[in-house]
């Protein structure tokens, strides 16, 4: 064995990546300003914490996108508007049944996934049946069915017949830009569960504990006769074939996946925010959970749990630390915490799809 | 000797991170001589056209050793440009000619003949006229030479094949310096009235003084047009004949002619009538590999092989066979009739491949050892499940401990079933892929070109373990190989394909002569 520090330098840097190198720099350089400036750290984790287990959820939605071999799911906000669906739907059968039953926070939220899943399969075999006409450019088409799915959305919802107050406009037609869930036991249902506190820090156990859950999921649906096909299906198309696996099959099965975590994923996501976010809302979503994928070590073609969990962490923190550092920083500078997300989630997705090509 | 040489090529040598490919190559031309180069696939003919043409592979791989003379003068040749320069051209094999053009244009392209224009004589050269009727003139000339009677305003996409290769000629004697013209097996992709016409231009051009440099593997062609004949095998030069002091199967028996290592079934084995596989008409639409229509039975227990040239369909029959590429025909496996074009329903018939594409078809490079062992039998056979509950997942344990079986068996170099494929030697991915041929247990066996790209020792070992397989387990194998001394080593019979069909199935103990001319595309009576 030989020390040799250039090589395990060089090592290091092949393993880990220059980009996660430079981005987890610039995460500790962030923590370290914090401190400096005294902002409370306790309130950092905390949101920190929150912020995690409200995005992994959709984080996780790129794997089985990535292993199927359509690459990172950058219209993965087709599964959200499924989720969309599913949650209004869910609150207007509320409103609807009011006067015989009263459905609890907990019901409310299993109902919105249950009512979702049956729209994000179907989205998601069609889609995937559509991925599978347009091999080798998956991610600019998805890109754009995402973009046009959420502009055909915007007008539905103007139509779509949801006759609840807090929903619909006060005049006219259609939903609301925000919904906001306070007051039906539904907000922060999962943070809350179990919560606890370490020092000032609150621990959202049960939205931590539902992402592990999700991933748990999917790793043994990794390790299921079809999920090894779909890893060799993306890995390896040629492959498949031979070993007697239908590409097209597995290609679909990965990508209606991707769907239905992304329905789920959006409900999480909104039962931590207390608001649903119609129109505009889940345009550039889809980037935030590429971005946080490939962070993590992700790449168009491989993707394991590890990296949706690492990259969910440093993105995340990331977004939640870098506001305040910047405001405390100089009040001018006040955009810097968002600028800076934006240079990384597009820097990361450019310099993850100039790789590849590349082996 | 009086004539002085146009060419000369003395002591070339030339080798790849350490492998010789060519060694002591001497080659002469004079003006008007048509010099045919035979040999076998990777006996080192492109090689050396690559090194008279001055191709990057060359010179980004350390040079060539020898000199190359022309017209009596020491010349470095370390670019393409000047091979040209020095009156070197070359008609591809693959057409290099842009078919939205016409015939005139592609001949002329980058040579164009220029008129001065209004805008030229400010800003110069680059700002002048094409001349078409110049150009037109000029093409039409190089045309008639070859006594092609097409307009040469046509554009080239949709001209027959046989028309396209003429026109790269007719570029290549338009230019005025011309004075030696290689030919990359030029009547490989023409139908024989083509062919035909094609040596008919050859001739017409050698008469000119132009020499030719002819290279191809049929050996009628080679008898009928040139003047010398050299012959290559394994990157030596083995002869240097007159063509009219030879014949096709003096040549062939020089081509092939290579010691046998090892018989392994040292006499003939004899087999019961049962038939494993049948093929009648055998079509199989593999780009690259086509074939055309193959008639087979082969015997259960036996160890067949298929050999011949690259490009001849050998490679197609067993991936049509398997499904891989799409096929007609029909297939019997023990009898009964196979469905062809899926891989499931072949490898449910007790059919296995090993590819010969090991890593675009064989492997999944980026996953384990384990996983690549027992994947098509998991998928196909559902084996290695376990049940766990309302779950069906993979059963770790039993992968691990078959995957170590096979490692022990097959002697798989690998730091342990869970190491990446990519990480092993190409040997030790080659058992990893008959590893999981194996576990499939398969009755049938298709191999191809199992030992290609591995090293020497890793070769032997991988042909052993066949012969095992087909000595203690009494499967059929059938081994589809470039190298004939392989096939000869390991195999009852062997058939050799040609142009897409079954040429003639010869012994291993058959003479040289014969493997030989059956390669360079001479028929024989089926039933050897």
């Amino acid at each position: 064995m030989k020390f040799d520090l250039l090589s395990i330098g060089k090592a290091f840097l092949a393993n880990f990546g220059l980009a996660r190198i430079i981005i987890l720099a610039f995460f500790i350089f962030l923590c370290i300003m914090a401190v400096v400036f005294q902002l409370d750290v306790a309130e950092l984790l905390t949101s920190s914490l929150v912020r995690i287990g409200m995005w992994g959820v959709l984080v996780l939605a790129m794997l089985p996108a990535i292993r199927s071999g359509i690459g990172p799911n950058f219209g993965v906000s087709l599964g959200i508007l499924c989720g969309l669906i599913g949650a209004l739907t869910a609150l207007e059968m509320a409103f609807r049944l009011r006067e015989t039953v009263q459905f609890s926070g907990g019901v409310l939220f299993l109902l919105a996934i249950l009512i979702s899943i049956p729209f994000a399969v179907i989205t998601g075999v069609f889609y995937g049946w559509l991925l599978n006409r347009v091999k080798g450019s998956e991610m600019m088409i998805a890109t754009y069915v995402g973009f046009s799915m959420v502009s055909i959305m915007k007008i539905a919802w103007l139509f779509l017949p949801y006759t609840s107050p807090e929903m619909a406009w006060p005049i006219g037609r259609g939903v609301r830009v925000q919904i906001s869930l306070a007051g039906r036991g539904i907000t922060r249902l999962l943070n809350n569960f179990l919560s606890f506190n370490i020092g000032d820090v609150v621990v959202p156990t049960g939205l931590l504990l539902f992402f592990a859950l999700m991933c748990f999921l999917v790793w043994l649906f990794m390790r299921s006769k079809t999920g090894v096909a779909m890893h060799a299906a993306g890995d390896n198309p040629r492959f498949s074939e031979a070993a007697g696996i239908n590409v097209n099959r597995s290609r679909m099965i990965g990508t209606t996946l991707s769907t239905v975590l992304g329905a789920i994923g959006i409900l999480v996501y909104a039962q931590s925010y207390g608001f649903v976010q119609l129109y505009e809302g889940p345009m550039f979503m889809p980037f935030v959970a590429v971005a946080a994928v490939l962070i993590g070590g992700a790449s168009v073609k491989k993707a394991t749990i590890t990296h949706v969990v690492i990259g969910t962490a440093l993105f995340l923190g990331i977004q939640v630390v870098a506001i305040p550092v910047a405001n405390a920083f100089t009040t001018e500078w006040a955009s810097m915490g968002e600028i800076s997300r934006k240079i990384i989630q597009n820097g990361v997705i450019l310099y993850a799809l100039t790789q590849a090509g590349g082996e | 000797m009086g004539e002085p040489y146009l060419l000369q090529m003395k002591n070339i040598g030339k080798s790849y991170y350490g492998t010789q490919v060519l060694q002591d190559i001497n080659l002469s031309l004079k003006p008007g001589e048509i010099h045919a180069i035979v040999g076998e696939n990777g006996a080192g003919k492109s090689t050396l056209m690559n090194i008279l043409f001055g191709m990057e592979v060359i010179h980004s791989t350390g040079g060539y050793e020898g000199e190359i003379h022309v017209n009596g003068k020491k010349e470095e040749i370390d670019s393409p440009q000047k091979a040209m320069e020095m009156g070197i051209g070359m008609v591809h094999q693959e057409f290099m000619l842009l078919p939205n053009f016409t015939i005139t244009e592609n001949i002329k392209l980058n040579r164009e003949n220029l008129k001065p224009s209004f805008l030229s004589r400010v800003f110069g050269e680059k700002t002048k006229r094409l001349d078409f009727p110049t150009m037109n003139a000029d093409a039409r000339k190089a045309l008639n030479k070859l006594d092609i009677d097409i307009e040469e305003y046509v554009m080239v996409a949709g001209l027959p094949v046989g028309y396209m290769q003429l026109t790269e000629i007719a570029r290549e004697i338009d230019k005025t310096n011309v004075k030696v013209i290689v030919f990359d097996e030029p009547t490989a992709v023409l139908a024989e009235s083509e062919a035909e016409r094609l040596l008919e231009a050859m001739k017409i051009i050698a008469e000119e003084g132009i020499a030719i440099l002819f290279i191809t593997h049929r050996l009628d062609e080679v008898i009928a047009i040139s003047d010398n004949i050299t012959v290559l095998r394994d990157g030596k030069l083995v002869a240097t004949k007159k063509a009219e002091e030879t014949d096709a199967s003096q040549l062939a028996e020089l081509m092939v002619g290579r010691k046998i290592e090892k018989m392994v079934h040292g006499e003939e084995r004899d087999f019961k009538n049962e038939i494993a596989l049948k093929t009648q008409n055998l079509v199989v639409h593999m780009p690259g590999e086509k074939v055309k229509g193959v008639d087979l039975e082969i015997k259960k227990g036996e160890f067949f092989g298929i050999g011949g040239l690259a490009g001849q369909g050998k490679v197609g029959v067993a991936n049509g066979i398997m499904g891989l590429y799409p096929g007609t025909g029909q297939v019997w496996i023990n009898g009964k009739p196979l469905g062809l074009n899926s891989p499931s329903k072949s490898m449910a018939r007790g059919l296995a491949y090993v590819s010969e594409d090991r890593r675009g078809v064989g492997l999944l490079l980026d996953s384990s050892v384990e996983l690549n062992i027992v994947i098509t039998s998991l998928q196909n056979q559902d084996k290695f499940l376990k049940n766990y509950g309302l779950l069906r997942l993979m059963d770790n344990k039993g992968i691990h401990q078959h995957a170590l079986k096979m490692i022990k068996e097959l002697d798989i170099r690998c730091t342990g079933p869970t190491q990446l494929v990519k990480r092993l030697s190409g040997g030790n991915q080659q058992k990893v892929c008959i590893a999981r041929a194996l576990t499939m247990q398969p009755d049938i066996l298709f191999v191809s070109e199992p030992t290609r790209g591995i090293d020497v020792g890793a070769k032997r070992l991988v042909l052993e373990t066949l012969v095992r397989l087909n000595d203690e387990l009494g499967m059929t194998i059938i081994m589809t190989s470039s190298e004939l001394g392989e096939l000869r080593s390991v195999c009852d019979r062997i058939a050799i394909v040609s142009e897409g069909a079954i040429a003639g199935i010869l012994r291993p103990g058959d003479p040289d002569a014969d493997y030989g001319l059956l390669m360079g595309g001479k028929r024989k009576r089926r039933g050897a």
